[in-house]
C-alpha cells in the first residue's frame, strides 16, 4: 500500500473553508488525507498549532486564508502571512523540511483551486515520504543509544 | 453722499449726487439702449446709442451719453424727443457703416426703421465698444487685451497680435462681446464641440448639478478669476442677498451617529490606455458618459447627438466592454452597459437618421423588461453584432465617404471578420471601484476586494451589511449594479441602519476574544493588531483591555498574546489543540 | 522530633543554582537549623549508596537543578524521586532543560566529534573518545552513558513543584524556603502539584521599568549594535526581548541593565511552546505587508531559533532538532 499522507488544514471561516464547502457542493473531489479545522481567520493561526501537529503525527500543514486585501477581517492573513515565514524558519531548525507547511489564498469562490492545492500537496507528501520524528516522548530504553 | 433730485420723462427721482443718468433711468423702469454699457464697469460713452436730452429748465438743453454724464440738481431729463431719437439714429448709422451684419445692430436698425445707412454697409464685426479691454483691465485683472493703431485702423488686439501670455482664458471677453466679434477657438482654429462635453459646469460659479442638494452654487477657486488674478469679484457685487463670500472655507464636522451608510459609487474606467480605441486621438470616439451628456437636454449641445464639426453623424458605433470582460482591465462584467447601449441605440433612431452597430460580447438582458427592449431595438433596425470590437482605426482613403473611423471586429455569428465604416464610436466603460475605496475602506474597517468593490457581510444573507457592526454598504461601492438595484439595496441599507436605530441596543456575538488580567502585563505587542480598535491598553491598570462590542473574534491577537493572557471564545487553545489531537489519534 | 531532611542535587547544570542558594545569605542558616541536610554533592560530599540505603519517602524535600542528560542524571533522579516526599525542579535546566537542552539542536555524535576531536582546545593528536566501558589494569571502569537528547526533569520522573530561573533569584528563593519551613512548622496544606513557585502568573514586561507603547517592528538589530534608549522597551527599538513570552519573577534584572529579556523564567501558565509563541507575537507585529520584505526583517532577527528556544528547546513542542 503506498503511503497516504496526513494533512492537517488551518482553514478561515470566511473565504478557505467557504470554498473548500463550495468545492463540496460541487461535488469536486479531493484527498481525504487533509483534514480541516476551521478557524474564523488565518490571524488565528499560531505556530504553535502548527508545530503541534507535526509532533501529533501529521506529514504535512496547510494553512488558508482570504488573498490578502480581501481578508474579513481587513488583514488577518496579513498577520498569518508574517507568522509562517517564520514557523518555516523553526521548521528548518528543527530538522523538518519548510515545504510541509504550505500558506495559500483561497477565496470562497475558488472551490477548484482548493482541489487543486489538496491533491497537489497531498502527491508532493507522498513524494516526500512521511515525517518521522524521532525522540521526542522520554524513552528510557533508547535515551543511550547511539544514533546511526 | 448728498442727494439730488432730477426727472426723467417728467418723472420725479432722488439719486446720488455724481451717479449717472443711466442708472437713475434704469431705476424708474426707463430704457435707454445701450452696447458698450456693462453694470460694475466704467462707463466709457464708445457706441453713444444711449443719448438723451437734458434741460436744466431754464431753456438750456443739450444731447449727452447717459451712462457716463453725471446727474445735477433739478437736471431734466428727455429720453424719447425726436433729437434724442435723431442723434441715436445718426450714430447707430455710423457704427453701421463699420458693422452692418451684426445682429444686435440689425435689431436696433429695424427699431430705428433704417433701411439704408446713408454712409454704406460694412462687414466688420467689431464696434470698438471696448467691453472686452476694460473687462479684461477691470474685471479680470488680466490686461490681456488693448487698442491699437488709430482712427479707422483702430482695433482690440492682444500686444504685437500674437498669442497672450497675459490671458487666463477666462472667456470674460468674449461673453461680454456684444457683436459677437470675439469667441473661443483652441489654437487649432478648430471648432469644439465634444471638448466641452465635461459632465461638470463649465463656470466658475455654478450649481454642482441640476439635482444637487442642496441646490446651491458654488465656486471652483481653480477657474474663479478672483481666486486666480485677485480681480473680478462681480458675483459678489451682483449678489443682492450678499451670499458670495470668497474668504469662506471648507470645515470639518464631527457627527455623531449609531450607523453608517457607505455609497461612494465608482469611477469610470479611463479607456485612454485601451490605444486599439483610439479614445483620445479621434475626436469622435467618446464614452458613453460623455455621449449621455450630448444626449441631455441642458447639455452643451442641448441634447443634439452631433459629431465634433457639429454635424448629424451618419453611423454610430456602440462597443460593448471596454475594460469590463478584459483579463488585462476587469475581468468582471459591468452589469449597466450592455441595457444603456440599447438605450442609446433607441435614442440615436429616435433623434437621427444615423445607422447603429452594437458590438457586444454577450448581451446581457437580465432584468425585468429588458429583454422586450432588446426585442424592440431589434425591430427599430440596430444592427447587433456578436463580436468584442477589435480595433478602431481611421478608414484612410478606403471607405472615407461612408465614414472617416473603421471599426473592425470578427462577426461570431457569421464567422467573419468585418469592418464597418462610422462617423462617431462610443466606448461603453467599465464601471470601477473609486480609486480611493482602499482609503475609505480602512476609514470604515470595510474589506475592499481584489477588484477594489467593499465586500458584504455575506453574499447572500448579509448583502448590505459589512464585517463591522453598523457600517452598511449602498450602491456601486460594493459592486457594479443598475439603478434598479442600486435603490433596492439603498432601501435596505437605510432599513437596516433604521432597525439598529430603533433597538437602541445591540446585540452581541458570543464568540469574541477577552484578556484575562492575571496575566496580562500589558506588553502591548497585541495593541495594534486589531483592526476593529476593540483593543485599548489601560495606562493606570498597566493591562491591555478587549471591547467585546468592536471585537469581531479573528482571534489574531489571541494567537499573537506571548503571555497567553488572551482567550479566544469559541476558538480556544485548547479546544484547536484537542481537535489537532483528536484528528492525528 | 527529627529534623525535616534536604536534598540537593545538580545534574547536568552550571552549578549556579547551587550559588544562588548560598546567595540566600543568612538565611542559609535558618535552612540548615530546620532541615537536616543529607544530599547536597555540590556543597559536601555525600556517597549515593547513602541515599540508595534510606527508606522510600524518607526525605521531606528535594531540590533538584540541572538537566537530565545522562544515564546517571536519570538514575539519580529516579531515586531522588523515590526518596523524596516532594520533588522539586529547581532552575531552568530541571524545569524545562535550559542552557544544556540546547544541545538538542546537534547529535550527540557531532557534539562529541567537536568536543573530543576538533576543538581548537585540543591536545594535537588526542582524539581519545570517551567510552562507556573501558578495561582497565584495577578492573572494568564504567562511566555514565550521554544521552543523545537532553530531558527535563519532568520528562522522566513525576515532579511535584517547579522554581523557574537561571539561576532562581535567591529573594525568590528566600520567600520559598520561609514558605516551605511554615507550612512544614505550622502544619499547613501544601499548594497544589504542578505549582510554579517563586514566580508570578504575569511576564517579564509586568517587572520591567521601560515604558511600553504599540508595536511595529521593520528591522531587528543586536544589543551592541544600537545605543539604546533606557527607558523605551527594548521590543520597540528593534531588539529581540523575551520578556513577554517569559514568566515574571527575576524583577526584570536583565532588562533593567540594558540587556533584553532571555527567557529564563519559561513559559507563562497559558503557553504551551515559548518559542512558538515568541515567533508568533513577533512576526504579528512586523510592520510589513509585503512577502519579500517579511523576509528580509525575519533575516534580521539574530539566530532566531536559539533565541526563542534559549532555555525551553527540551521541553518545547519538537523536543530538538531530527537528525
Amino acid at each position: 500500500m503506498s503511503f497516504e499522507p496526513k494533512i492537517i488544514g488551518f482553514l478561515c471561516n470566511w473565504c478557505s473553508y467557504t470554498g473548500a464547502d463550495l468545492a463540496g457542493t460541487a461535488r469536486m473531489k479531493y484527498p481525504a488525507n487533509l483534514m480541516s479545522i476551521r478557524v474564523m481567520c488565518s490571524g488565528r493561526v499560531d505556530p504553535g498549532f502548527v508545530l503541534d501537529a507535526f509532533r501529533r503525527g501529521a506529514d504535512g500543514v496547510l494553512v488558508c486564508g482570504c488573498h490578502p486585501g480581501d481578508c474579513h477581517y481587513v488583514d488577518g492573513n496579513h498577520k498569518c502571512m508574517r507568522r509562517m515565514p517564520l514557523t518555516r524558519r523553526i521548521m528548518k531548525g528543527m530538522g523538518i523540511d519548510p515545504a510541509r507547511l504550505r500558506l495559500e489564498w483561497v477565496s470562497a469562490s475558488e472551490g477548484a483551486r482548493f482541489r487543486e492545492i489538496v491533491s497537489e500537496f497531498t502527491e508532493q507528501l507522498r513524494r516526500m515520504g512521511p515525517l518521522e520524528l524521532k525522540e521526542i516522548e522520554f524513552d528510557p530504553a533508547l535515551e543511550g543509544a547511539h544514533h546511526a | 453722499m448728498a442727494k439730488v433730485n432730477i426727472k426723467i420723462d417728467g418723472h420725479p427721482i432722488e439719486v446720488e449726487k455724481g451717479s449717472f443718468i443711466l442708472e437713475a433711468a434704469k431705476a424708474l423702469g426707463i430704457s435707454i439702449p445701450t452696447l458698450c454699457y456693462y453694470p460694475h464697469m466704467t462707463p466709457y460713452a464708445a457706441c453713444r446709442i444711449c443719448a438723451v436730452e437734458i434741460r436744466d429748465g431754464k431753456g438750456w438743453s443739450k444731447i449727452v451719453t447717459a451712462c457716463n454724464y453725471p446727474v445735477w440738481d433739478g437736471m431734466e431729463v428727455l429720453t424719447t424727443t425726436p433729437r434724442v431719437l435723431n442723434a441715436r439714429r445718426v450714430n447707430l448709422e455710423m457704427l453701421m457703416s463699420q458693422c452692418a451684419p451684426v445682429p444686435v445692430l440689425q435689431e436696433l436698425a429695424r427699431e430705428f426703421g433704417i433701411d439704408k445707412p446713408r454712409w454704406g454697409t460694412g462687414e466688420d464685426t467689431c464696434i470698438l465698444c471696448g467691453l472686452c479691454v476694460r473687462i479684461c483691465d477691470e474685471v479680470v485683472g488680466a490686461h490681456a487685451l488693448a487698442f491699437s493703431d488709430r482712427g479707422i485702423h483702430r482695433r482690440v488686439a492682444t500686444p504685437f497680435d500674437d498669442t497672450s501670455s497675459d490671458c487666463i482664458l477666462c472667456g470674460a471677453c468674449a461673453s461680454v462681446c456684444p457683436t459677437g466679434h470675439i469667441t473661443m477657438e483652441d489654437i487649432d482654429q478648430r471648432t469644439v464641440i465634444h471638448r466641452d462635453l465635461t459632465l461638470g459646469p463649465n463656470a466658475a460659479i455654478s450649481l454642482p448639478f441640476r439635482q444637487a442638494v442642496p441646490n446651491v452654487p458654488r465656486i471652483d477657486p481653480q477657474r474663479c478669476i478672483h481666486f486666480t488674478t485677485g480681480g473680478c469679484g462681480i458675483c459678489s457685487q451682483v449678489c443682492p442677498k450678499e451670499c458670495i463670500h470668497y474668504d469662506d472655507v471648507d470645515t470639518f464636522e464631527e457627527i455623531e451617529a449609531g450607523a453608517v451608510i457607505v455609497a461612494t459609487g465608482f469611477d469610470n474606467f479611463d479607456p485612454t490606455p485601451l490605444k486599439q480605441y483610439g479614445y483620445g486621438r479621434y475626436a469622435n470616439v467618446i464614452t458613453a458618459e460623455e455621449f449621455e451628456r450630448m444626449n441631455n437636454a441642458a447639455g452643451p449641445t442641448g441634447g443634439h447627438v452631433v459629431l465634433e464639426n457639429g454635424q448629424e453623424p451618419r453611423s454610430i458605433a456602440i462597443i460593448h466592454c471596454v475594460g469590463s470582460r478584459d483579463e488585462n482591465h476587469h475581468s468582471y462584467c459591468s452589469r449597466v452597459c450592455c441595457m444603456y447601449a440599447l438605450k442609446f441605440a433607441h435614442l440615436v433612431k429616435e433623434k437621427t437618421n444615423a445607422e447603429v452597430y452594437q458590438l457586444y460580447i454577450d448581451l446581457r438582458s437580465f432584468g425585468k423588461g429588458y429583454e422586450e427592449f432588446y426585442q424592440r431595438i431589434l425591430d427599430e433596425g440596430v444592427n447587433v453584432i456578436r463580436g468584442r470590437g477589435a480595433e478602431v482605426i481611421p478608414s484612410g482613403n478606403r471607405r472615407k465617404d461612408e465614414g472617416p473611423l473603421l471599426v473592425q471586429c470578427e462577426d461570431t455569428l457569421i464567422g467573419r471578420f468585418r469592418e464597418i465604416p462610422v462617423d462617431m464610436v462610443i466606448l461603453c466603460t467599465a464601471l470601477e471601484a473609486r480609486r480611493d475605496a482602499k482609503e475609505t475602506g480602512r476609514k470604515f474597517n470595510i474589506s475592499v476586494g481584489a477588484d477594489g468593490w467593499f465586500i458584504e457581510a455575506h453574499p447572500k444573507l448579509a448583502p448590505v451589511s459589512t464585517s463591522t457592526d453598523g457600517i452598511f454598504l449602498a450602491g456601486t461601492c460594493q459592486g457594479a449594479k443598475d439603478i434598479p438595484d442600486t435603490v433596492a439595496q439603498g432601501g435596505a441599507a437605510a432599513a437596516q441602519a433604521m432597525k439598529l436605530l430603533c433597538l437602541g441596543e445591540v446585540l452581541l456575538d458570543a464568540a469574541y476574544a477577552e484578556i484575562d488580567e492575571t496575566y496580562c502585563s500589558g506588553c502591548r505587542l497585541c495593541n495594534d493588531l486589531c483592526a476593529y480598535s476593540a483593543l485599548e491598553f489601560d495606562e493606570a491598570k498597566k493591562v491591555s483591555r478587549i471591547n467585546p462590542a468592536l471585537c469581531k473574534a479573528c482571534g489574531t491577537c489571541v494567537a499573537a498574546c506571548p503571555a497567553g493572557a488572551i482567550t479566544g471564545r469559541h476558538f480556544t487553545d485548547d479546544q484547536i489543540y484537542a481537535q489537532i489531537e483528536g484528528m492525528l489519534t | 522530633m527529627p529534623k525535616p531532611k534536604l536534598a540537593i542535587y545538580w545534574a547536568a547544570s552550571c552549578g549556579g543554582c547551587d550559588i544562588a542558594i548560598l546567595d540566600i545569605e543568612t538565611k542559609i542558616l535558618d535552612v540548615a537549623a530546620f532541615f537536616d541536610v543529607i544530599f547536597w554533592p555540590c556543597a559536601m560530599d555525600f556517597k549515593y549508596d547513602d541515599v540508595r540505603a534510606m527508606p522510600d519517602k524518607s526525605i521531606t524535600l528535594t531540590l533538584f537543578n540541572g538537566s537530565i542528560r545522562s544515564s546517571e542524571n536519570y538514575e539519580i533522579a529516579q531515586l531522588l524521586r523515590a526518596k523524596s516526599v516532594v520533588l522539586c525542579a529547581f532552575g531552568s535546566c530541571a524545569a524545562e532543560g535550559g542552557i544544556p537542552g540546547l544541545a538538542n539542536f546537534h547529535s550527540k555524535e557531532a557534539i562529541c566529534e567537536y568536543v573530543y576531536k576538533q576543538s581548537p582546545s585540543l591536545e594535537p593528536g588526542n582524539g581519545t573518545m570517551p567510552q562507556p566501558e573501558v578495561r582497565a589494569p584495577e578492573g572494568l571502569v564504567r562511566i555514565p552513558v550521554l544521552w543523545n537528547t537532553v530531558r527535563s526533569l519532568d520528562q522522566v520522573v513525576d515532579v511535584d513543584y517547579v522554581i523557574p530561573g537561571c539561576p532562581p533569584q535567591s529573594d525568590q528563593i528566600a520567600a520559598v524556603v520561609a514558605a516551605v519551613i511554615d507550612i512544614l512548622s505550622n502544619g499547613k496544606p501544601l499548594p497544589p502539584k504542578g505549582t510554579v513557585l517563586g514566580a508570578t502568573e504575569k511576564t517579564c514586561c509586568d517587572e520591567c521599568k521601560r515604558t511600553r507603547n504599540v508595536k511595529k517592528i521593520k528591522g531587528f538589530i543586536r544589543p551592541f549594535e544600537h545605543l539604546t534608549d533606557p527607558n523605551v522597551c527594548l521590543l520597540e527599538q528593534g531588539i529581540v526581548c523575551m520578556g513577554p513570552a517569559t514568566r515574571a519573577g527575576c524583577g526584570a534584572k536583565c532588562v533593567s541593565a540594558g540587556v533584553p529579556c532571555r527567557g529564563c523564567y519559561g513559559a507563562p501558565t497559558n503557553v504551551r511552546d515559548q518559542g512558538a509563541k515568541m515567533a508568533s507575537a513577533l512576526a504579528s507585529v512586523i510592520d510589513s505587508t509585503d512577502p519579500e520584505e517579511i523576509e528580509r526583517i525575519l533575516d534580521s532577527i539574530p539566530d532566531p531559533l536559539g533565541t526563542f528556544y534559549r532555555f525551553s528547546l527540551a521541553e518545547s513542542t519538537l523536543r530538538r532538532t531530527q537528525v
